[in-house]
């Protein structure tokens, strides 16, 4: 087992899914044409440029959303990308409608609850921690003050549960937004998760989960950066370290959820999906047979953890007339 | 089982959904079972902290310690004694 295990043909794949999108979005879900929510990250952004390549740009709608904590960088790079593909855009700040809903009042009334120093010019994030590299995960609150003092607490979990439905407000919202242009349009929605934030449940339900399409959700996270490249992309987004772009402090997924940089986690999920034995894994990722042991079964934890993310509700017994596209 | 035992066999079963709670034997993983994921574990900790007065430590977060009801009473009992609690 190597790196080379995710090495991919990039112009084969970019054809491969620009055929399917055709055919899945005319033949199968009837609509006109795709809107794509542009974070400039390379995921979205990857996703914008297949559908460019799949439907022409004249049948793609662009939506930069940003709000009041994100990166400007996230909406520059996000016009950025549209503008080197031609495609149509609107930009709708969201911000004071998550003021409104509440999104920043209800997080930063759960991180005084914590650290009651925390005020206005702070910042924060959440940070996933795993004791001694095999214990059981919790998750840690750190805050900055405005002269850059950087404290940290373990969060309780009345608290952490609070901050994260808060923050969930953001993808919902713009899942919310999304769909209104799409009906209006008739478009189509694209869900942007690469395989390892859809296989490992990396996405809020109702939020960034919800899409008609998810076109790279088959791709490791490495091989979305090979299409990137392929497709031309602008060097900052085919270098960009993934963030989660939600938090005021910048925080990587690696530390929020992966545990492990992308790479890493790329092979090691690879891995499990193929049986790999655990001591070769190990000797892969540089870490001891115990840690690569740990990480194997933090895949399979959150499979588990995460299985009612990818469910449909429930029901007690199924309508079997409704026509559902699969 | 222990009076500390039998506590947290109550709280796990007023807390978490458990179909069985009788079934659960006390050597059971509560993660393996799916009783238990991680923001359970972090209900579990606050519930343990507060109702015996104990500190744990991030160190201490791990499966020997909270994953299976016994191991729990063993890890209480034992912050408890006064070698380790203080309270000689």
């Amino acid at each position: 087992m190597s790196n080379g295990v995710l090495a991919i043909d990039a112009a084969r794949e970019v054809a491969r899914i620009a055929q399917w999108l055709r055919t899945a979005v005319g033949g199968r879900l009837r609509r006109r044409g795709v809107i794509v929510a542009m974070s400039g990250g390379v995921d979205s952004s990857v996703c914008a440029a297949l559908a460019v390549t799949a439907l022409g740009k004249e049948r793609v709608l662009g939506l930069l959303l940003p709000e009041l904590e994100s990166s400007a960088s996230s909406e520059s790079l996000g016009a950025r990308v549209a503008l080197q593909f031609g495609i149509p855009h609107v930009t709708e700040n969201i911000g004071p409608a998550l003021t409104a809903m509440g999104c920043y009042r209800w997080r930063d009334q759960a991180i005084r609850e914590v650290m009651p120093q925390f005020d206005t010019g702070w910042k924060s994030k959440i940070a996933i921690v795993t004791a001694a590299g095999l214990g059981l995960s919790y998750f840690k609150l750190v805050v900055q003050s405005p002269d850059g003092e950087i404290s940290e607490q373990r969060l309780p979990a009345r608290q952490y549960l609070q901050i994260v439905a808060a923050t969930n407000y953001k993808q919902r919202l713009r899942k919310s937004i999304e769909y209104f242009h799409a009906d209006r349009l008739s478009y189509a929605v694209i869900g942007t998760p690469n395989r390892l934030e859809y296989d490992q449940g990396f996405f809020v339900k109702g939020g960034d989960g919800l899409a008609d399409l998810k076109p790279i959700a088959h791709l490791y996270k490495t091989q979305v950066y090979a299409l990137a490249r392929h497709l031309a992309l602008p060097d900052e987004v085919c270098n960009a370290l993934p963030t989660t772009d939600t938090y005021t402090l910048s925080q990587g997924q690696d530390e929020f959820y992966f545990g492990l940089p992308y790479d890493k986690m790329d092979l090691a999920l690879w891995s499990h999906n193929h049986s790999v034995p655990v001591a070769d894994l190990a000797m892969q990722l540089s870490l001891s047979v115990e840690a690569a042991t740990r990480v194997y079964r933090d895949i399979e934890s959150k499979r588990l953890s995460t299985a009612y993310l990818h469910s449909g509700a429930l029901m007690v017994e199924p309508v079997t007339q409704v026509v559902k596209l699969e | 089982m222990s009076d500390i035992g039998q506590q947290i066999r109550a709280y796990i079963g007023s807390n978490f959904i458990v179909s069985d709670l009788a079934a659960l034997a006390d050597g059971d993983s509560l993660l393996g079972h799916g009783i238990l994921d991680s923001t359970g574990f972090i209900e579990l900790v606050g519930f343990l902290e507060t109702t015996f007065h104990i500190q744990i430590a991030d160190e201490e977060m791990i499966p020997e310690n909270l994953d299976s009801l016994g191991n729990i009473a063993a890890y209480v009992t034992h912050k408890l004694s006064p070698a380790v609690s203080g309270n000689v």
